[in-house]
């Protein structure tokens, strides 16, 4: 606002009314808006709501039943976050439509909004800890987190992300972080824009995909060349699932462009360059982190891999991924250990 | 009237008409109001830390283009990262036109600061520190500046960094200058980087003082055009305590100045004194590789005046003893692999390995005096060193 006022004083009338126009968009309030959702907070471009439920994705202030507007889904194989439940939802507005592009990320339209709650607990018990909201505006994408009171009836933006204690499914009792605004860039960033990680039509249902089609909302299903496992699918094969878990868990630092791009470690499902993905690579700037191993995958040997450590580890400067989790997820070291060992030495 | 809008539009978008200035003292819930200012900062805008201690339990980040941070000094604002419970750095800086000044770093998990893709970025006074020394527990680089095009350190000290106190990697236009690497395992390090100076500075008790390095497989490679002139590079022989598995972990105790597959490097007008396996090594890449854009050799090394005071005395090299009585008790001051090429002003002492192949180890080695021919040229300093508008930030 002091910056809105100190122009005013410098500048000839169109300048000052462009100005506050931007400037105090987050201040005004927003166009009557009726029970639809709030299409003016998912674009207005300098705007950060302060509570989850201005956006009105919610039929409910607790947020359990989602408007009939939002599309649940869910991902073949997903992120790993200490074991919470993820509620995800996409919207799109109204006469807008997703582009297929390959087995790749959706092309979402301006407008769209992704939402995703971390949720720890079974049934009743359940407990929704924080809302992740992505929202593509005509600048680009935004990203905002929210975490829930103690009563379950609120969620407050935290720009600053947060800590609390909780007990993962895995009964573990761990300091549970949720990350800031930056933190959400660190992980959604290729060549330094913030895009969606999850949704790559390689990792969404066919059945997910022909529905969008046929209700208008995905311009044409497209026919996915590489789909990636599900995870709970024990008859997947351990490569596709291992090769599923680091392009989901890992790709979005690992590979040109992203946040990891120094390392030369490019662990996306369509590398298929076995040093790219780590095989008998030294590292370059992992410090510590090596463990005194001597490359990110020894072929044959899970116990002399650097990734393997990685995962393995909690400690901050050793453990990978470097965000989004506080304990180490089981499964995913046992599916890694096969893999290893399955190569040839 | 069309026209005006338009340049309306165009003030309104640009950078800051009118910086502000966001005070952040330490104390309760120091973390997310720090955050907090680093992400509602707005170009130009000026975040100052308070003088004191801010207890901080997650790594940081500023992603706001123009910002600077400013403490009270690097003994008066520290940021302290010894209960740090997340992320791999301090702080992380991915946005440009960045000045961090005048604050401390304490004990981070990780690296301490780490800029990636930051072009033209200032850390002035800026002190990251292991307090327990060496240790290979501490973390692996304390000012770690990637990928970026612009890089000023001056005025910086590091001590501890289990890596590289100070790393400049995979970077072009860089000086490092006025500043003290202290018992880290590498100094100074420029990786993968072109058009570097690193000058009056002090390397002291590190394994190695500063270091030049090309390595393969990475996005960026081809390093080369580096000066190393006017630094104090003394008694680094703090054993190797990097965590084995990182080039670094083979660093021998004892090296003063290492070009290691580098293109044109100078190296004058340094003091370097009491570093007991080689005051200079020039070497080849000592590993295999399979990266057929990588050249292994270091090219055009010139090693101009410097003043060697004691060093290649106590050397970390297999058939150190033989190595020694052969040269009547301490190794010439330049170590050369024999591999790539070399020139020294004349006078200069030194030895070569006499090498023939590179990534094949010391087992072909047939040691001599070294043979040098004299710079054939003056040395091309053009463009050398981070552009000038960067000192204007901390004039």
């Amino acid at each position: 606002m002091t910056r809105a006022l100190a122009l005013l004083v410098l500048a000839a009338g169109p300048l000052v009314l462009s100005v506050i126009a931007t400037r105090d968009a987050g201040a005004t309030t927003p166009p009557y808006v009726d029970s639809s959702i709030a299409d003016w907070f998912i674009l207005s471009e300098t705007t950060r709501p302060d509570t989850l439920q201005k956006f009105n994705f919610f039929i409910d202030a607790a947020a359990r039943r989602p408007k009939p507007e939002l599309i649940a889904y869910e991902l073949n194989t997903p992120l790993w976050s200490d074991g919470a439940d993820k509620l995800r939802y996409i919207y799109v507005p109204k006469g807008k439509v997703i582009e297929a592009n390959g087995d790749g990320l959706l092309q979402f339209p301006v407008g769209t909004a992704i939402i995703k709650t971390f949720a720890f607990g079974e049934g009743e018990e359940q407990r929704f800890i924080e809302t992740r909201v992505l929202l593509h505006r005509e600048s680009g994408w935004v990203a905002l987190p929210y975490r829930w009171n103690e009563e379950q009836t609120e969620a407050r933006l935290v720009l600053a992300g947060g800590r609390l204690d909780l007990t993962t499914p895995a009964g573990e009792a761990i300091s549970y972080r949720i990350p800031n605004k930056n933190q959400c860039k660190t992980c959604h960033s290729k060549d330094d824009a913030v895009i969606p990680i999850g949704p790559k039509a390689r990792n969404l249902s066919p059945a997910l995909l022909a529905r969008l089609a046929s209700e208008g909302k995905l311009a044409a299903a497209p026919d996915v060349i590489r789909p990636m496992p599900e995870w709970h699918d024990a008859d997947a094969g351990t490569a596709p699932l291992a090769r599923a878990y680091l392009d989901v868990n890992c790709a979005h630092c690992h590979q040109p462009g992203g946040g990891a791009s120094n390392s030369g470690l490019d662990l996306r499902w369509e590398q298929d360059d076995p040093f790219a993905l780590g095989v008998n690579k030294h590292p370059v700037a992992a410090g510590r982190g090596a463990g005194g191993h001597l490359v990110s995958i020894a072929p044959g040997d899970p116990d002399a891999s650097i990734l393997l450590y990685r995962m393995d580890s909690n400690e901050p400067g050793i453990a990978m991924p470097e965000l989004g989790r506080s304990s180490i997820d089981r499964k995913a070291i046992a599916v890694m250990r096969e893999w290893i060992e399955g190569m040839d030495r | 009237m069309i026209r005006l809008t338009i340049a309306a539009l165009a003030l309104a978008s640009a950078a800051p008409l009118l910086a502000e200035t966001h005070v952040v003292s330490p104390g309760e819930g120091a973390q997310e109001r720090l955050q907090e200012a680093l992400i509602l900062a707005e170009p130009g805008d000026e975040i100052v830390l308070e003088a004191g201690r801010y207890v901080l339990t997650d790594g940081l980040s500023l992603d706001v283009d123009g910002v600077t941070v400013r403490g009270s000094g690097m003994d008066g604002t520290v940021l302290d990262f010894t209960t740090q419970a997340g992320s791999g750095e301090g702080l992380l800086v991915t946005s440009d036109n960045v000045t961090l000044r005048d604050f401390a770093l304490e004990n981070p998990k990780g690296d301490g600061i780490k800029s990636k893709g930051a072009d033209n970025i200032v850390y002035y006074r800026i002190r990251v520190t292991w307090t327990k020394g060496p240790d290979a527990g501490n973390g692996a680089y304390g000012i770690y500046p990637v990928e970026s095009t612009g890089v000023l350190i001056d005025g910086a000290k590091v001590t501890g960094a289990s890596d590289a106190g100070i790393y400049v990697g995979q970077s072009n236009r860089i000086t490092v200058r006025n500043s003290i690497a202290e018992a880290n395992v590498a100094g100074i390090e420029i990786e993968n980087s072109r058009n570097a100076l690193v000058e009056h500075n002090i390397a002291t008790r590190n394994t190695g003082g500063i270091l030049v390095f090309d390595l393969p497989g990475l996005p960026v490679m081809g390093g080369g055009n580096v000066i190393v002139a006017n630094n104090l590079v003394v008694a680094n022989d703090t054993p190797n305590f990097a965590p084995p598995g990182n080039i670094v972990a083979g660093v021998r105790r004892g090296t003063g100045i290492m070009v290691m597959a580098n293109d044109k490097v100078l190296i004058e007008n340094n003091i370097i004194d009491e570093n007991p396996t080689a005051p200079i090594m020039v070497i080849a890449y000592t590993l295999g590789f399979d990266d057929e854009r990588y050249n292994p050799l270091p090219r055009e090394v010139v090693v101009g005046e410097n003043l060697y005071g004691r060093g290649g005395d106590d050397p970390q090299l297999e058939g150190a003893e033989m190595l020694l009585a052969a040269f009547g008790g301490a190794l010439p001051p330049v170590l050369w692999d024999g591999l790539g090429s070399i020139y020294a002003v004349e006078g200069t002492q030194g030895w070569s390995l006499n090498l023939t192949e590179q990534g094949k180890g010391l087992g072909g080695a047939n040691p001599s005096p070294l043979a040098a021919p004299a710079p054939a040229a003056e040395f091309d300093r053009s463009g050398i060193g981070a552009p000038a508008e960067l000192d204007e930030r901390i004039g």
